[in-house]
């Protein structure tokens, strides 16, 4: 079994606003998060799969249909928009980046069959990120 | 939805490693440099990883500032510009980065209740780092 990690980058901007709570409470929970202007990041994600080495190419996942995945779902949606004004996942959810990674995560699942899906790590910052391993 | 959050933290603290159990030549041929009397320094980047159930209303596994609140108050203001020697947390322990490792994870343990503790990782230097999982195995 190998692991593979592959890397990109995204900017986006994102707020944090829960309708359900008062304007004191989406202060008091979310702090500047909660600005309605909003604000943006410098997203680095990586993505991990696993698999047997294919003994005729060597490879656990071919990287060019990989990247094409990742453009396509990932970087395509999220690169340089708004979060929560045009990705449909975060018409309902808060764009943290917990939810984020769940998002990456369930756009990926289905483009792997011989490979599988590990790990979706988010950087929000270099010192803040979050892992998400697919569990209920 | 379960998710793993880790955040970063920066401090910075001298050491020395000496073992009295030791003799001196055992000392400085197990310890070498670290082993020197006046003790030396590291910026230490510490990062702590919590894991849970992902809030539905806040989107989030627990508040980051009451993490950042408790690993500032329980550790950074503990180690942070200090002597580790001179810790009662090192009395009976040489401060190694291992040691130090453990002591954070079971004191953040006993401190931070918001979210399960996962994880503690500690970088010693660019080349050393050094993880504690309560003693389970690591998770890759």
């Amino acid at each position: 079994m190998v692991y593979l990690t592959r890397k990109c980058e995204f900017s986006a901007s994102h707020y944090y606003h829960n309708p359900e709570f008062t304007e004191e409470e989406n202060k008091r929970v979310f702090g500047k998060c909660a600005n309605l202007n909003g604000h943006g990041h410098n997203y680095t994600l990586e993505v991990t799969v696993k698999g047997e080495v294919d003994p005729k190419t060597g490879f656990v996942v071919d990287l060019k249909s990989l990247k094409d995945v990742l453009n396509r779902e990932v970087i395509d949606a999220f690169d340089h928009r708004h979060l929560n004004k045009e990705v449909p996942e975060f018409a309902t959810q808060i764009p943290t980046t917990e939810n984020l990674a769940i998002a990456v995560w369930n756009r990926l699942q289905k483009h792997f069959q011989v490979a599988e899906l590990h790990r979706v790590r988010v950087y929000e910052l270099p010192d803040l990120f979050v892992d998400f391993y697919g569990e209920a | 939805m379960k998710a793993h959050l880790t955040r970063r933290y920066i401090f910075s603290a001298s050491h020395r490693l000496h073992c009295d159990e030791l003799s001196p030549d055992e000392n400085r041929a197990v310890y070498g440099k670290c082993n020197n009397p006046h003790g030396h320094g590291h910026n230490y980047a510490l990062e702590v990883t919590v894991s849970g159930q992902v809030d539905p209303s806040t989107g989030m596994v627990c508040n980051l500032a009451a993490l950042d609140e408790a690993v500032q108050r329980e550790v950074l203001e503990r180690f942070d510009h200090v002597n580790l020697n001179v810790r009662p947390e090192f009395t009976s322990e040489v401060p190694t980065t291992e040691n130090l490792s453990e002591v954070i994870f079971n004191i953040l343990r006993q401190s931070f209740s918001s979210a399960h503790l996962e994880k503690v990782r500690l970088e010693e230097t660019a080349m050393n780092s050094f993880e504690y999982v309560g003693g389970a195995e690591l998770r890759t």
